[in-house]
């Protein structure tokens, strides 16, 4: 279906499109925001936590985050290509990015499986609860950012709705902010 | 406030004074402005001929009928917040010196109270342990330590003014000091479960003639 | 310009697919505003089952029978997350913010209309689900609407598994729907705006529904996070609140009223714009201080994230802490104070006409007046030892949320019906249904203030257990009176539409003779709201009554300025 004429107009000169992925950055913040003070809260309140904070693998944790700093790079040189109107290396782009996301899931796959293996389960304790509450929360974040992105990948690979390029971008750099906080909280405070 | 429930304990009256503080402060707002608000409505009903004013904002004898009151608003909010504030530091921050300690521990759906027996120690051996109802003296300074075994309950005596929650995993102390003798409501006061609407004691003030009965016939047999 | 003719080409479903799958901003409006009536209804019909139980207690009720213990407190706990969730916000902002804000900015729709149709879609759905969890096996959850843990989060307390987490998940539901909403409202104002529309020339209904968007999102989030948390302690056995296993139930009550407290100004704000609009237009008067209103909005959203360990006093927080939200709770009684002096400044040297919709907008201030007073005692850290979950902050919050739901829930249907249905409600049905609802509804909450006063607490079932409180039953009994007598009028409001649609006189564009854009259109506006090549332009604000400069007393948005002027 069309899009109605309110979609067109800008009477702030930002884009609309622009504007609505902020306001749903802001609304995700204040609830990844809430569950790391509750953590942290916790944390700070059970100096036993260290222990089982031990057990998380760190190198994986940090193959992780350059896996998902890459995948933020390749985002903005898809979002470089659509400025200049290239559809089809946009499109490339995005799926390195998408590749980068399957990534990472895939590696947690293997590492909570180990986790689970050697008895560290979400009831453990308190630090494995949270664990895999917020790392969990994050990964869907992951999951459905994939998604979204390769809808837009579809479309920027027929050269259209190219200016979505640029917002499913600010969404993947978001995912990415909220685990270079989880990861020294979960992987490097012990 | 007295004619409605009574004041059986020390802080009663102070509490009861915050609230008749409010009272008097919020309710001569409460008059005035409602007053002038039907007043408003009765002087600016529609007449015919009769046009409205123009006026955008600026105006300054208009906006001063919004910055004063703004002002007192204000003033009366610094008089409540020192009254209440006072209040709240001697009954919930202070902690006078104990004449006597008692646990009390809330569970669905009901309450135990221990009480120390003749030596005024707790969790010996002559402690006395009543379910629902409490026993204590009149003019004595009490520590109550509250616990609770499953859920949030809350252990209030209305006539007390008193309240706190209990919460599971904390043992929480207050403090009260029974001004009178008679036997008074406690109720829990926060939602429990199905049994909230039953659990509710009787707390029993004694004098101390009375009380020393009470406890010389309730300490447990081995101990006497 | 080719794509305005294609945008109002296609029409969007026909039939009956246009009530399930339209993405027209007018249609999501209505299915929000109806699947609100349909829930107050039935949290109205909570409400009755468990004051004729507090008066009458033991009493089969009629309609439903003996409550027991467990039904009574799930009724109450839903009746309270039902209305605030169900009711309140659905139709101050999505009902309205949806049907308004397009047409109040001259815009043909929401900016992102299928995200608008897909919040709708997960709302119903969450509706689905709050009602499902009444009548699951077990029955629906009773924890009150607060859901403390460790009732909430332990089966084994609460007796009520499925119905526990049914109730989290339609909550959180909600929670999502509404933050997709708010995406649409935020945007499209900021954007979608008519050419001339500058800041201030919005209306401020439009303002304060996007200002409790904007709070509501920047609130929610921790209690989105806390609701995950409990759904996993009632699920799979985690302990985030669980003291045995380390967790905290105060940790809950944080992230509860984090969100709780700034929550009823996101239901406040929007009831005030409908207030100020209705005020305006029936008292023929520019609006007092529209650049203060907004400030003061803007800091009332501001300080209600700093007061929400008020409800909390007692809880078992370090006792220190209270002071500080003492201060804060007393203070923030500023600017809410101010909203109120700027609606009298506005009635100032006004031509008042008391029609149905301004007798609600004005019901609205003399009641919310005494909410807001009464909240002075509750902040009041002192008094609120004895205070706390008493009838008395049940009393407060109902001179609050009632005004704020009800009365003004009715002031913007009444008002905007006009516009929405092409028919004029009957003044006379109008008045009645008015009085016999305001005039009641006092003596159903003046009499629990004073019972709170004596020492009742909430949530019990049946008083007859407290030596001390069952002589006050004649004042119960007197509060239950006063409800069926109020339910009782509600027949006239039914009464009027009925007659209304059916063969209620057709309304015209402008019945009230109001300045604002949505009224420059047809009654009801038709898919698109203007024609394509006719979009409304903007010259001036919404509220130019009584201009010196005109013979009419009115001044609409769109007129361009007379040549030569």
């Amino acid at each position: 279906m069309s899009k109605p004429l309110a979609t067109t107009r800008s009477a702030t000169g930002i884009p609309t499109g622009r504007l609505a992925v902020w306001w749903v950055l802001a609304s995700e913040v204040v609830i990844f925001g809430g569950l790391l003070a509750s953590y942290l809260m916790h944390r700070v309140g059970h100096p036993e936590w260290a222990e089982a904070a031990a057990a998380t693998n760190t190198w994986i944790g940090a193959f992780n985050t350059f896996v998902l700093l890459t995948s933020s790079f390749t985002a903005v040189l898809a979002h470089q290509a659509a400025e200049r109107g290239d559809g089809k290396k946009a499109a490339r782009f995005l799926t390195y990015t998408i590749g980068g996301a399957a990534t990472f899931i895939g590696v947690k796959s293997f590492e909570w499986a180990t986790e689970i293996g050697h008895g560290f389960t979400i009831t453990s304790n308190g630090f494995w609860s949270f664990y895999y509450t917020a790392a969990g929360l994050h990964a869907l974040h992951v999951i459905a950012g994939a998604i979204i992105m390769g809808f837009v990948a579809r479309d920027a690979a027929r050269n259209r709705e190219l200016h979505r390029v640029e917002l499913i971008g600010i969404y993947w750099h978001f995912v990415d902010v909220v685990w270079i906080f989880l990861f020294p909280l979960l992987y490097i405070a012990k | 406030m007295e004619r409605l429930i009574q004041q059986a304990s020390s802080f009663a009256g102070s509490i009861d004074g915050v609230i008749l503080l409010v009272t008097a402060l919020a309710g001569a707002w409460l008059l005035l402005s409602e007053g002038f608000f039907f007043w408003l409505l009765w002087r600016f009903r529609a007449r015919p001929g009769v046009k409205t004013q123009y006026l955008d904002g600026s105006e300054k004898h208009v906006k001063k009928w919004i910055n004063i009151p703004h002002g007192l608003v204000l003033v009366c909010d610094l008089f409540i917040i020192v009254a209440a504030i006072r209040v709240w530091v001697d009954v919930k921050q202070n902690l006078p010196e104990a004449q006597a300690t008692i646990r009390v521990v809330g569970q669905q759906w009901g309450w135990v109270f221990q009480q120390p027996g003749a030596d005024n120690q707790l969790d010996t051996a002559d402690d006395i342990l009543t379910t629902d109802d409490l026993y204590v003296e009149q003019g004595k300074t009490y520590h109550f330590q509250l616990q609770s075994r499953d859920v949030i309950h809350s252990f209030s005596v209305p006539v007390f003014r008193l309240k706190q929650d209990a919460i599971p995993g904390r043992t929480i102390t207050g403090w009260f000091e029974p001004t009178r003798t008679g036997t008074f409501d406690i109720q829990c006061a926060e939602i429990c479960g199905i049994g909230h609407g039953v659990m509710g004691g009787r707390i029993h003030v004694q004098d101390s003639t009375e009380h020393a009965e009470w406890v010389a016939s309730n300490t447990p047999v081995a101990t006497q | 310009m080719a794509t305005t003719h294609d945008a109002h080409a296609d029409h969007g479903p026909q039939g009956i697919l246009k009530y399930l799958w339209s993405t027209d901003h007018k249609v999501i409006a209505q299915q929000y505003l109806w699947t609100g009536v349909a829930m107050a209804i039935i949290g109205g019909f909570m409400a009755y089952v468990f004051r004729m139980q507090l008066a009458f207690p033991g009493v089969a009720v009629p309609g439903f029978g003996v409550v027991s213990p467990g039904e009574y407190n799930a009724l109450v706990t839903n009746h309270g997350t039902i209305m605030i969730f169900w009711v309140a916000m659905p139709v101050l902002i999505a009902a309205f913010g949806n049907f308004l804000i397009p047409l109040m900015i001259g815009a043909d729709d929401m900016v992102f209309p299928r995200i608008n149709r897909l919040s709708y879609q997960i709302f119903l759905l969450s509706a689905i689900l709050i009602l499902a969890s009444q009548v699951v096996e077990g029955g629906g959850f009773g924890g009150a609407w607060t859901a403390y843990p460790p009732l909430s989060s332990m089966a084994e307390y609460n007796l009520t598994p499925l119905g526990s987490t049914l109730w989290v998940v339609a909550v959180g539901l909600e929670f999502v729907a509404f933050l997709l909403g708010g995406i649409n409202f935020i945007t499209t104002l900021m954007n979608a705006r008519a050419p001339g529309m500058k800041a201030y020339d919005i209306p401020i209904v439009c303002w304060m529904i996007v200002m409790a968007s904007i709070l509501f999102m920047l609130s929610v989030g921790p209690l989105i996070a806390g609701a995950v948390m409990l759904v996993f302690d009632q699920t799979i056995g985690t302990g985030f609140f669980n003291p045995a296993m380390g967790g905290d139930p105060i940790l809950w009550q944080h992230l509860f009223w984090f969100f709780g407290h700034p929550e009823v100004y996101v239901v406040l704000l929007p009831s005030i714009g409908v207030v100020v609009e209705i005020v305006a237009t029936f008292a023929r008067k520019k609006l007092f201080g529209y650049r203060l209103l907004l400030w003061t909005a803007i800091v009332i959203g501001v300080l209600s994230f700093f007061v929400w360990a008020h409800h909390q006093f007692i809880a078992g927080i370090d006792p220190r802490m209270a002071n500080i939200f003492t201060v804060t709770t007393l203070l923030i009684s500023i600017p809410i104070a101010e909203l109120f002096f700027v609606v009298f400044a506005t009635l100032y040297g006004g031509s008042i006409r008391f029609t149905t919709p301004m007798l609600w907008a004005l019901a609205f201030i003399a009641t919310f007046i005494i909410g807001g007073m009464t909240g002075i005692y509750l902040g009041s850290s002192g008094a609120d030892i004895y205070l706390h979950d008493t009838y008395f902050v049940l009393a407060h919050f109902h001179y609050t949320f009632f005004p704020i739901t009800i009365i003004g829930g009715f002031a913007a249907f009444t008002y905007w019906f006009p516009k929405m249905f092409g028919k004029m409600m009957d003044e006379r049905l109008g008045k009645i249904h008015f009085w016999g609802t305001v005039i009641p509804f006092n003596f159903i909450f003046i009499p629990l203030f004073i019972l709170g006063l004596g020492g009742q607490h909430r949530r019990i079932y049946n008083f007859q257990n407290f030596p001390e409180l069952a002589a006050m039953q004649p004042v119960r009994v007197l509060a239950t009176t006063a409800m069926l007598v109020m339910m009782g009028f509600q027949i006239f409001f039914f009464w009027n539409l009925i007659k209304t649609f059916r063969k209620g006189p057709p309304a015209g564009k402008n019945p009230w003779q109001s300045n604002t854009l949505e009224w420059t259109t047809d009654s009801p506006p038709p898919h698109g709201n203007w024609p394509a090549d006719r979009m409304p332009k903007v010259y001036r604000g919404p509220y130019e009554y009584g201009h010196p400069d005109r013979d009419e007393d009115f001044w609409p948005q769109d007129l361009p300025p007379a040549r030569g002027a």
